[in-house]
């Protein structure tokens, strides 16, 4: 029998959904809309009586205080719901609820076969002709789930088709040119024609075709996203050199003659492990080490933004999880760029959600999968620009910690392959190939198996599970299932052996996968283990005493060949050799040209306290408050410094500082940087930015930045085109020096190079980004300092030069202008500021400590003063420049780098001042017990900003909330 | 004196448990983080402890209602063991996600004027969104034998979505604070009534702890284990240096309750 049951609260009070719901959807433009009314769904099926069902309703579905339930048998169920939409999941979406529903309904000893949930809205105020699309802008997202107007009867499952499970043969080697072309298309491989040369002339000389696994098997593993062919292959570049690059440089691997040469060339001995596994791991405290990925997670993102954002922070998850022997993810932080919040919907291209509905969805996708795993969200950032409207971008990074025993994995012949974790279902078929293309208008729908919802639970399972393991010592190399599902990971893991698999063993969701898409469907939280034939039936057993699912799916072995069988039939064979190492290498032109010179005067700033508060207002300063309390930035116990300071949490730290180990006071902090406003300019001068933020963000609480790692992570046009690639070179160069420069090596990074999203013949290309994250060592918590000032009567200091730098500055963005002059990078300056700030924090003398970046001068100070609620009065004139400057624009707005304000006790200014000999600094005016923010020039007399705390507390906090949800609500 | 042992008590998508356990061994407890699984195999395990905490978290995800399924699975299975466990002076506590687990049980209610039991429940926040902030309560102790005898006021941190406590009836948030079930109150920092944030989430009564009628049953939507080291606070760096967290005399209370 099978039961819809609905439940729906007792009383409207009660339907705080319903309220939010008709508040967000209202910002989203459904202005008609006076009420929505919710209620869950669930049909529940197997040998279930009405007194059954009834029992379930009652007692596990609806709350006995503030819901009510009904019941109704589903074969005889009209649904009928005038003026109502039912949103159920797409069929094989996955349905998270199912598992819990079930297990609950065990304890009532009631057995259920399958549990299916859905919503059903009503919505008054719109007119029946336009339910349907009110609920496509935010009630549901047809790429995963269906959409049922006035009827809220659960559609009837189709029963899925059988699946071939033989061997099927794909005619290759006497295919043309063209047909190898179409064969690639079709197939959504991927792959271009130099490649499907190669594989041609592989199988010729065996005289065989390959079959469709082989074939996809070459695919998931030469994907762009699996194997980085641009980065790594070879480039023409022509334009003008700068730093050590040379003009028209020819370049052999881009990667290795930059990022890794840099780590190379430093061989700084706290690097344990870089570029080679999962995340690249660092030295921490004692016997313990740290680990860190930053992954993106961009095109399923804009297809389904809560889905794709969970995922994406899962799979990071996991590469922490796959790290060495197992690293215990704890820290997460997370980076989004969309188009700006009040755009006109008119303006949204077609295909494109509004970039409120991508953030919120973003944010929730973020908040719910990184919650549930219990793991902090410390730290994050959003850029807004209107060139992400169709390609947002989504970077999820996780902090691992590890012991330093377990940093080296090995696979051995005769090794068992187990998977642990979720089934494997139709979900992300070919997301490792989806990711390296571009989007259009109609991806939508043509990709949505390529979209994919998470389940958090399963994955924190799977961690448990995990970390008990490798502390049993019960398996020798683990790495996750991510892009390219099984097919990656079993073909990673046995590169240098070999692996035999047997695909009918792997557990599914559902019936009807053929043997291809088992192997390369990218169904979520699943881990791949080598372990000890000895050592199988502990981890089997332990497995199951927390519900974890797990398999044997093969075993690795010493052929050097992967084996791929279902039942007894070989469907595959293939060389571990050819597999890795024979993808031809690409060449690709790289052109820079710089960008016209911008000859607009500088616009006029007559009153700087009105522009002040407007920068703080501007988008990508304003305060992020709104997302970063939806997170959780305390489990564990480990945040010691969070993402919120001030007297009363009112304020952005400059970098999150976590003591993961309870009980310890050694720490870890985490610093962003990144700055899209300066890659048009020159990506080159933004990639040096980016990683002299990163690096002050993590000073300025107190990290040593002399032993602090890097990760890169690139977001870039389609770099097929020279144009772009011209912009990567030179923002891969500048990493190459500022990370020798100031003796900082990366350890892991990342690339998605084709960001752009096409409506008919308009191609809208994201600006150039990279996003650098910072781990560095915090040596003693205690002595952490944050950014708000602490008392009156104290000293301000400007560390760092200011110059007139005012290109890509939020100035001239304010106004519409792009500028010239980027901020000009010192590595040398840079690495003695680093090093002597440090030194001057840790001797005790710094109370407050900020650095400077987007709005410059005014803005910090402007943040300063209403985090501590302790005001401010500085001198411009005495603001340590390299040329004398009149113009207050310059001295107020420039993003010059290498910059930070300091407080300092008057007791302390002498040992201060002492300490930072060597180092441009300059007393430039005193804190005072009235909040307020006074900036003045002595040289003529006139004061240039002078406003109250609260006033610019008021301008910082309240943009995100209006955009968001219409409406501003009371600060705390 | 007998030796307090505390069983830590986790299910799929607890995650609190590391840092609870910590914070009672900190304060001289034995600990052991037990899954669920093996207390239902061996109920028995009741019997060897004087206090079980229900940590914080998503238990099974906190499908249908936050913990909710857990909630089923310990009243439908463990419910006896658990009466029993009260029955000869155990002590049962719950955090956040475990507060939310010992009201969908039962175990935890406010009786009605004449004694039977009448249903509470914890709801969504008032802006059914999940929140992480830091908020004020207050603090009494006259009922619950876990409670702070020294403190009457707290500030602790809460991060939930659903921490809104309301009852069946109207006055059930009346009587809880006349009985002194009513543990924890959310107040304003110079103890006056709050509105939102500092009511996080518009819980009737501003109540943020429960006990039940024994005092001997806790639940409470703040959590303790994240206010244990000085700098867990969130503006530590600009305050007096505090000797140890809001959140350790709320340890030291309940480990001293078990001896």
């Amino acid at each position: 029998m099978r039961w819809q049951i609905e439940v729906l609260p007792r009383d409207p009070s009660h339907d705080s959904l319903g309220t939010v719901l008709t508040r967000k959807m209202r910002a989203l433009g459904a202005q008609q809309l006076k009420r929505v009314e919710t209620a869950r769904l669930y049909l529940l099926s197997g040998a279930l009586t009405r007194a059954d069902a009834e029992r379930l309703a009652a007692e596990l579905l609806a709350d006995p205080v503030s819901e009510q339930a009904s019941v109704h048998e589903w074969e005889h169920y009209s649904g009928e719901a005038p003026g109502s939409v039912a949103v159920f999941k797409k069929q094989g979406v996955m349905d998270s609820v199912e598992a819990g529903v079930l297990r609950g309904a065990a304890s009532l000893a009631v057995q259920a076969d399958s549990a299916r949930t859905g919503m059903r809205y009503k919505l008054t105020g719109v007119p029946l002709n336009h339910l349907q699309n009110v609920a496509e802008t935010g009630l549901a997202n047809l790429a995963i789930e269906t959409i049922q107007v006035g009827n809220d009867r659960f559609p009837a499952a189709r029963t899925p088709a059988k699946a071939r499970h033989a061997r099927i043969e794909v005619p290759l080697i006497h295919s043309d040119n063209a047909a190898l072309e179409a064969l690639s298309k079709r197939g959504g491989l991927s792959l271009s024609l130099a490649e499907m040369q190669v594989i041609q002339a592989h199988f010729a000389e065996q005289d065989r075709e390959p079959s469709e696994i082989e074939l996809e098997s070459v695919a998931q593993t030469w994907s762009e996203h699996c194997k980085h062919k641009t980065l790594c292959g070879d480039i023409k570049y022509s334009g003008a050199g700068i730093g050590s690059l040379p003009e028209n440089a020819q370049i052999r691997n881009l990667l290795s003659s930059t990022i890794k040469d840099a780590t190379t060339t430093l061989d700084r001995e706290f690097c344990l492990s870089v570029f080679h596994d999962n995340a690249g791991v660092i030295a921490f405290e004692g016997d313990w080490a740290l680990c860190m990925k930053v992954e993106t997670h961009n095109h399923p993102s804009a297809i389904e933004p809560y889905g794709g954002a969970g995922t994406g922070l899962g799979g990071v998850i996991r590469d922490i999880l796959g790290t060495g022997q197992g690293a215990k993810p704890v820290a997460n932080v997370d980076v989004f760029c969309v188009g700006d919040l009040n755009m006109d919907a008119a303006d949204v291209p077609k295909g494109a959600m509004h970039p409120r509905r991508i953030l919120r969805g973003v944010v929730e996708g973020v908040r719910d999968y990184g919650n549930q795993m219990g793991i902090p969200t410390v730290s994050g950032g959003v850029f807004f620009d209107n060139r992400y409207v169709g390609n947002p971008l989504v970077f999820a990074g996780t902090v691992g910690l590890l012991p330093v025993n377990r940093v080296r994995k090995q696979v051995s012949p005769g090794d068992v392959i187990l998977v642990l974790g979720g089934r494997t279902g139709r979900d992300g078929i070919h997301g490792a190939t989806f990711s390296s293309r571009e989007l259009h208008d109609a991806s939508e729908t043509a990709d949505a198996a390529a979209v994919q919802i998470g389940n958090a639970i399963t994955e924190k399972k799977l961690v448990d599970i995990v970390l008990q393991a490798r502390d049993r010592d019960l398996f020798t190399s683990i790495t996750d299932c991510g892009a390219g599902g099984f097919s990656s990971a079993v073909g990673e893991m046995g590169e240098n052996c070999g692996a035999r698999v047997y695909l009918e063993r792997a557990p599914l969701k559902y019936e009807g996968l053929s043997p291809t898409e088992i192997w390369i469907s990218e169904s979520q939280e699943r881990m791949v283990l080598a372990v000890p034939q000895d050592r199988v039936q502990a981890l089997l057993d332990l497995a199951k005493s927390e519900d974890v699912e797990a398999f044997v799916l093969g075993e690795f072995t010493s052929t050097e060949r992967l084996e791929l069988y279902y039942g007894h039939e070989c469907l595959g064979d293939i060389s571990m050799d050819f597999l890795h190492n024979a993808l031809p290498r690409v060449e690709r032109s790289a052109v820079w040209t710089p960008p016209a010179v911008e000859t607009l005067p500088l616009p006029a700033a007559d009153d700087n306290t009105d522009l002040l508060l407007r920068l703080l207002g501007s988008p990508n300063i304003a305060s992020k408050e709104w997302i970063i309390r939806q997170y959780d930035h305390e489990v564990q116990a480990g945040s010691v410094l969070k993402p919120l300071v001030g007297t009363r949490q009112q304020a952005p730290s400059d970098a999150a500082v976590v003591a993961p180990l309870l009980g310890s006071t050694a720490g870890f902090a985490i610093g962003l940087g990144m700055n899209p406003c300066y890659g048009d300019i020159d990506p080159y001068g933004m990639a040096c930015a980016a990683i002299d933020e990163a690096l002050r963000n993590v000073v300025a609480v107190g990290a040593d930045p002399d032993h602090c790692a890097i990760l890169d992570n690139f977001s870039w046009g389609n770099c097929a085109k020279s144009d772009r690639l011209g912009g990567l070179v030179r923002a891969a160069w500048a990493c190459r020096d500022a990370a020798i420069a100031l003796g900082t090596p990366f350890i892991s990074g990342k690339d998605s190079l084709n960001n752009e999203y096409r409506v008919g013949n308009k191609t809208i290309v994201i600006p150039p980004t990279l996003l650098i994250s910072a781990l560095a060592r915090v040596p003693d918590v205690r002595k952490t300092v944050s950014m708000d000032f602490k008392a009156a009567d104290s000293a301000i200091w400007l560390v760092g030069m200011t110059r007139d730098e005012l290109g890509g500055s939020h100035f001239l963005r304010l106004h519409g202008m792009r500028g010239n002059t980027l901020p000009s990078f010192d590595g040398d300056v840079a690495r003695a500021t680093f090093a002597t700030l440090h030194m001057a924090i840790q001797s005790g003398v710094v109370r407050a400590c900020h650095d400077l970046s987007e709005g410059g001068l005014a803005v910090a100070l402007a943040e300063m003063v209403f985090a501590g609620e302790i005001g401010a009065e500085v001198d411009l004139d005495l603001v340590p420049v390299t040329v004398k400057c009149e113009d207050d624009r310059v001295l107020l707005y420039s993003e010059s780098l290498t910059r930070f304000l300091v407080e300092v006790p008057e007791a302390h200014c002498a040992r201060f001042t002492k300490l930072m000999a060597g180092v441009p600094h300059a007393r430039i005016g005193s804190t005072r017990s009235e909040p307020r923010l006074t900036l003045r020039r002595s040289s003529s007399g006139r004061t240039l900003v002078a406003v109250e705390a609260a006033v610019m507390e008021r301008a910082f906090r309240a943009p995100l909330p209006r955009a968001l949800e219409g409406q501003e609500r009371a600060h705390a | 004196m007998p030796e307090p042992r505390v069983l830590i008590l986790r299910a799929a998508g607890t995650n609190c448990d590391a840092e609870t356990a910590h914070a009672f061994a900190t304060h001289g407890a034995t600990t052991q983080v037990v899954h669920v699984n093996k207390l239902l195999a061996t109920p028995t395990l009741l019997e060897k402890v004087g206090l079980v905490a229900i940590p914080g978290g998503f238990s099974y995800g906190d499908d249908i209602a936050a913990g909710k399924i857990f909630a089923a699975e310990i009243s439908n299975t463990l419910g006896d063991h658990f009466r029993k466990f009260i029955a000869r002076g155990g002590l049962l506590l719950g955090i956040c996600n475990g507060f939310q687990v010992l009201v969908k049980t039962g175990l935890l209610t406010v009786p009605d004027e004449q004694g039977a039991a009448s249903p509470i429940t914890l709801h969504w926040n008032d802006t059914h969104r999940y929140e992480a902030r830091w908020v004020y309560v207050s603090v009494d102790a006259r009922l619950c034998v876990m409670a702070p005898k020294d403190r009457v006021q707290m500030q602790l941190p809460v991060a939930h979505g659903e921490g809104k406590l309301i009852g069946g009836d109207a006055r059930m948030a009346k009587r809880a604070v006349d009985t002194h079930q009513a543990v924890f109150r959310y107040v304003n920092q110079d103890g006056t009534e709050p509105s939102w944030p500092a009511n996080p989430n518009g819980s009737e009564g501003n109540i943020a702890g429960l006990c039940d009628a024994t005092g001997q049953v806790l639940g409470l939507m703040p959590h303790p284990e994240r206010a244990m080291f000085p700098w867990h606070h969130p503006s530590w760096t600009r305050e007096p240096e505090r000797r140890e967290g809001d959140g350790a005399c709320f340890f030291r209370a309940a480990v001293a309750a078990m001896r």
